[in-house]
């Protein structure tokens, strides 16, 4: 491998948060991205950890105020890249990941706008030759260029990995919540831009894109060769008060029923 | 049961002579079961007795029951009752073009995501009948599907080995190269869900270079864009829907296409030409961490036992779902007069939930509530009243004293667990 942690002690750990502008899902607000806030508090949540932000791309008012955001949660400033709106901010965060050199990356699983494909750590990744990670849930110790986190699972299961930095990890919902942004140090704090070449990115500008259209709800098609069934299914009304109902049965019998269906589901641990 | 009629000259003799003395009982079993009005004939064809149909109503007069309710109660597991295959066979020989797809499996059979992707995969593969594909599955590990080729898949890798049982992400795609290299599929499908093809089709794609189309709900024909494909997916945090030439690498939503249903494939076994590249794995999967129930958030909760106004038995209440290993959840009534942390709150102020199992202790279902509880799969209600709202909801409700069933679920529970110890004992 050719980048190697380069310090072994938990002391000193380097962390980038990659960090967006997001946009609020009813008010269409500009605002601090969801996941991206709380790969910020997850990296603020480290001890002993020089934790850097980096935003690649254009700085509208609009931004700015949305990057404050994260500047409330208690840090000094925001490396900004500067790109064109339509620019492919992959190589210029490359670079500028390669002069930083941290130790662990954290990103968000995807963007709020744009296409939000998910797919910036990845390439990240593939561009620097580091592993990633998806589902960061906790880090629960760095020693020695390797860290042991925890990646959540569905249905709030986690599960252990070991992975040598530097890495990349994203993070999503299921991490803890992102601390609120404090007014004053938003306004403190300060937005380092540097100008650095934007490359276009050509095949975006063929896309057409509008809002989201309701998806259309799936018919149930009932292929048997009996009329009667196929009369029943389409004659039958939507699913309700199908349930069982056990009165006038002793607190035992009621209990021995719903630890039948525990059991059936499967919970019972 | 074999479905091979066999005939018995005997018994068909019999059942042609009316006056042999074993002359019904013989029907009846031709007939196979109850009903004697219906057998197989000598020439193999149907018979019929029409004055064995039927049974005599209530009022004494003889019914005739024609929706074949009637015979279908009486005659359970039948040769009528079981369906019949209809599918038609489809093979492939010499397919024109692959399109490869990497199902979750998820929990070792395939989901009803993997189903749609592969009846995605169908409508690419099958788009042009003179230059048909084959659609490739590529499994990994041990898995306990048996219906592929129901699925609609003509080719089936299986990538075995201790290597792919747990999460190792970076073997798989190295896997993933090597079917590329050897087969060349023209496309490659994969599942967007969040932890399974989800993250493997970003790292294929961008192994292999390509720019996927992520979120993918919708894919039509059309020609005037290089793969002859034109696909919708969702951006933007699923607020914008980008319309854009499908690329080669596809990962899609569920419902993106109806299953397959009408044909029966093949399901080959392929097998790669190379052994597998040796992979240095820089991820390392140590394995599940038990987690406490209590810990996890309600919205991730799998499990959740939630109390309302009507219990009155707090100890009990929290012993119980200690017992149970659930998470605790509260309807707001039991949140506002201070028995639970208002985090705990479940309903359209409080957490959307989607449980698996969600078990509503002592509360009347109003509307804010059941807004929460939507997306739960089974709902069970422990209540006093039986014509409250959460009954109407529930799969299954118990009338009853809240603490008294409680009560008795944890000794049930507690009597479960110590056979469980029992047996393990004893092995
Ligand atoms: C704007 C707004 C938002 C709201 N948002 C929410 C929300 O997010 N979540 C929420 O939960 N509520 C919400 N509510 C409140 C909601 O309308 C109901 O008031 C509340 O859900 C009722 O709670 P409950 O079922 O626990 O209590 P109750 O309605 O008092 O029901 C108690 C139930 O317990 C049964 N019971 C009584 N004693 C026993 C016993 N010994 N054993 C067994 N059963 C017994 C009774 O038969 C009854 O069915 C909201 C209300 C408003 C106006």
């Amino acid at each position: 491998m050719q980048h190697d942690a380069k310090s072994s002690s938990h002391a000193g750990l380097n962390v980038a948060v990659l960090v967006t502008v997001g946009r609020h899902p009813v008010t269409a607000r500009a605002r601090r991205a969801d996941q991206d806030a709380r790969a910020v508090e997850m990296a603020l949540s480290l001890n002993d950890a020089a934790v850097r932000l980096v935003h690649a791309g254009g700085n509208g008012d609009d931004n700015e105020e949305a990057l404050r955001g994260y500047l409330g949660m208690g840090i000094g400033e925001i490396n900004l890249i500067k790109q064109a709106s339509s620019a492919d901010v992959v190589p210029a965060l490359v670079t500028s990941l390669r002069d930083m050199a941290p130790q662990l990356v954290l990103t968000g699983t995807r963007a709020e706008t744009g296409e939000g494909s998910g797919l910036v750590p990845y390439l990240l990744a593939e561009a620097l030759g580091w592993p990633v990670i998806s589902g960061l849930a906790q880090v629960e110790s760095i020693e020695q260029g390797v860290a042991t986190v925890l990646q959540a699972l569905p249905r709030g299961k986690r599960r252990r990995l070991r992975v040598r930095l530097p890495a990349i990890a994203t993070v999503d919902s299921s991490a803890p919540a992102a601390r609120q942004s404090a007014f004053g140090p938003a306004r403190r704090g300060e937005l380092a831009a540097r100008a650095c070449a934007s490359v276009p990115d050509e095949l975006q500008e063929q896309w057409h894109v509008q809002p989201a259209r309701k998806r259309p709800k799936r018919l149930k098609i009932v292929k048997s060769a009996s009329a009667r069934d196929r009369f029943k299914a389409a004659a039958a009304k939507a699913d309700s008060g199908s349930g069982q109902l056990l009165s006038d049965v002793s607190p035992e019998q009621g209990a021995e029923a719903i630890f039948n269906l525990l059991k059936e589901e499967g919970v019972l641990r | 049961m074999s479905d091979i009629i066999r005939r018995d000259p005997r018994k068909e003799w019999i059942a042609r002579n009316r006056l042999h003395p074993e002359h019904l009982e013989v029907l009846a079993e031709l007939g196979g079961g109850a009903s004697p009005s219906e057998w197989t004939g000598p020439s193999g064809l149907t018979r019929r007795n029409p004055h064995a149909v039927g049974f005599i109503g209530p009022n004494g007069i003889k019914r005739i029951d024609r929706s074949g309710a009637q015979q279908a109660a009486n005659q359970p597991g039948s040769r009528q009752a079981q369906p019949k295959d209809t599918r038609r066979r489809v093979e492939i020989e010499a397919p024109a073009f692959m399109v490869a797809v990497v199902p979750d499996l998820s929990g070792g059979r395939l989901s009803s995501h993997d189903r749609d992707l592969l009846g995605l995969a169908r409508q690419l593969a099958d788009a042009d009948p003179e230059r048909p594909g084959a659609v490739l599955a590529i499994v990994f590990g041990t898995h306990k599907e048996t219906t592929f080729g129901e699925a609609g898949v003509d080719r089936l890798l299986e990538v075995q080995g201790d290597a792919f049982s747990g999460y190792l992400p970076e073997t798989r795609i190295a896997a993933l190269q090597s079917v590329e290299r050897e087969m060349a599929p023209h496309y490659w499908l994969l599942p967007d869900s969040s932890l399974g093809g989800g993250e493997l089709g970003r790292r294929l794609a961008v192994r292999l270079g390509e720019r996927p189309a992520t979120q993918v709900w919708q894919v039509e024909a059309d020609a005037d864009t290089d793969t002859g494909w034109r696909c919708t997916a969702r951006g933007a945090a699923g607020t914008t829907d980008i319309a854009r030439a499908m690329p080669r690498v596809v990962l899609a939503l569920a419902e993106c296409a109806e299953p397959v249903s009408e044909t029966r494939h093949a399901a080959q076994p392929v097998e790669l030409a190379q052994a597998l590249p040796e992979v240095l794995g820089r991820i390392e999967d140590m394995g599940e961490v038990a987690v406490d129930p209590a810990s996890v958030s309600l919205a991730e909760a799998e499990f959740i036992l939630s109390a309302g106004n009507g219990v009155k038995d707090w100890d009990g209440y929290h012993h119980a779902a200690q017992v149970l290993g659930a998470t605790k959840g509260a309807s707001r009534v039991a949140v506002d007069d201070g028995f639970m942390p208002r985090d705990r709150q479940v309903g359209a102020t409080g957490t959307w939930v989607s449980a698996r199992v969600y078990v509503a202790v002592g509360i009347s279902g109003a509307i804010q509530h059941l807004q929460g509880i939507q997306s739960c799969e089974k709902v069970v209600a422990i209540n006093l009243d039986e014509g409250c709202d959460m009954i109407k909801r529930a799969d299954l409700s118990v009338i009853g004293d809240a603490s008294e069933i409680l009560a008795a679920l944890v000794a049930r529970i507690e009597r479960y667990r110590e056979e469980q110890q029992e047996n393990r004992d004893a092995a």
